[in-house]
């Protein structure tokens, strides 16, 4: 058995391993928490970055081949970490990294909106995990804010001269607060009723906090590793997807 | 033979690296004592959080649609999906890594 091989089966029975280990508690917004009408206005809105994902995916998956099994990484990687609840010893709660600034930076914005609206949909259908209600508006706050967060995040740094690493850990970080906050507007704005907005979007957002704020450093280092691990094993990708130029390669 | 019994001993520190690494998060986290007022331990957020701020606004989370959430039938799906998106990731992972690209004029072999 092969090293590649024995780290499929490793990394598949890790992964089981550690989604067996508790139920779903995760911070997707669960089924019927938002009314009909916000419920249906995230919909819309998350509508046409799927739309573009999917010219996306088509447009790359026909220039190049290897593309595929990137995005088959990607896509898994987001599902996997997506509905993998950590313990937070600071906060004594759970909840999940998103994925989505590793995508959005080696699979592009779109694609890991696309990627991550699959993934929301298995998990609200099978896993009892955020819901069909909530689809659009987990899709924004997950998919179309955690990717544009992590990817404008990571190019503004290696614009800057940041290296792979230092960009990637701040990508991650800000692909995982960017969800939380979305989702805390969100949700004040479902729930409110007659209350003023920000308040109860400041008492979310601080809720979140004590869990989110660990968490993101945890799925910062994640998404440094992952580039990092990338740049060594496949350099000539990353220079194709844009993250790597190919004089930074032969460096 | 002597590169194999490298790359296994490499392997087995490995894992148990990992596994030590595991057993320790789960050692501490376990032991964790929690503020008594919290009924629940390890809630998630999506309870300690958004069905708690929404049930104090009159909105509480519906059954989902197709409801998994009975004793270990959730354990069973989420070892699937585990499954599932575990070899997913491994397969792709490998075909990224070992499968070199294609050099150019090599695709007329095939």
């Amino acid at each position: 058995m092969n090293h590649d091989r024995k780290f499929a089966v490793c990394l598949t029975t890790l992964v089981a391993t550690l989604l067996l280990s508790t139920s779903a508690h995760a911070m997707h917004i669960s089924e019927g928490i938002l009314p009909f009408s916000w419920a249906a206005l995230w919909f819309v809105i998350s509508l046409p970055f799927v739309a573009l994902g999917v010219k996306r995916l088509n447009t790359l998956a026909k220039d190049d081949l290897s593309f595929k099994p990137l995005v088959g990484l990607m896509a898994a990687v987001v599902f996997i970490i997506s509905c993998m609840p950590v313990p937070v010893p600071t906060a004594g709660t759970c909840s999940h990294p998103c994925g989505t600034g590793i995508a959005a930076i080696l699979v592009g914005p779109f694609v890991s909106i696309l990627i991550t609206a699959v993934a929301l949909l298995i998990q609200a259908l099978f896993l009892s995990h955020g819901g069909l209600t909530t689809w659009g508006a987990n899709i924004v706050s997950m998919g179309v804010a955690g990717s544009f967060a992590g990817y404008f995040t990571f190019r503004c740094l290696r614009r800057m001269g940041a290296t792979l690493g230092v960009a990637g850990f701040a990508a991650g970080i800000f692909a995982d607060w960017a969800t939380y906050l979305t989702t805390s507007v969100e949700l004040a704005s479902g729930i409110r009723g007659d209350t003023p907005f920000l308040p109860l979007f400041w008492k979310i957002l601080i809720a979140f906090i004590p869990t989110q704020l660990p968490l993101g450093l945890l799925e910062g280092a994640m998404t440094a590793g992952m580039v990092v691990l990338l740049y060594r094993k496949r350099p000539d990708l990353l220079v194709k997807m844009k993250v790597l130029k190919a004089e930074e390669m032969a460096a | 033979m002597s590169k194999l019994i490298a790359h296994s001993s490499w392997f087995v520190a490995k894992t148990v690296k990992i596994l030590l690494a595991i057993a320790a998060f789960l050692f501490f986290t376990t032991s964790y004592e929690l503020p008594a007022s919290c009924a629940e331990k390890w809630p998630g957020v999506d309870e300690s959080v958004v069905e708690k701020y929404a049930k104090e606004h009159g909105r509480e989370a519906w059954t989902p649609f197709i409801n998994t959430d009975q004793g270990d039938l959730l354990l069973f799906v989420f070892l699937l999906a585990g499954t599932v998106g575990g070899f997913a990731a491994g397969y792709s992972w490998r075909m990224l890594v070992s499968e070199k690209s294609p050099k150019a004029g090599s695709c007329n072999k095939t």
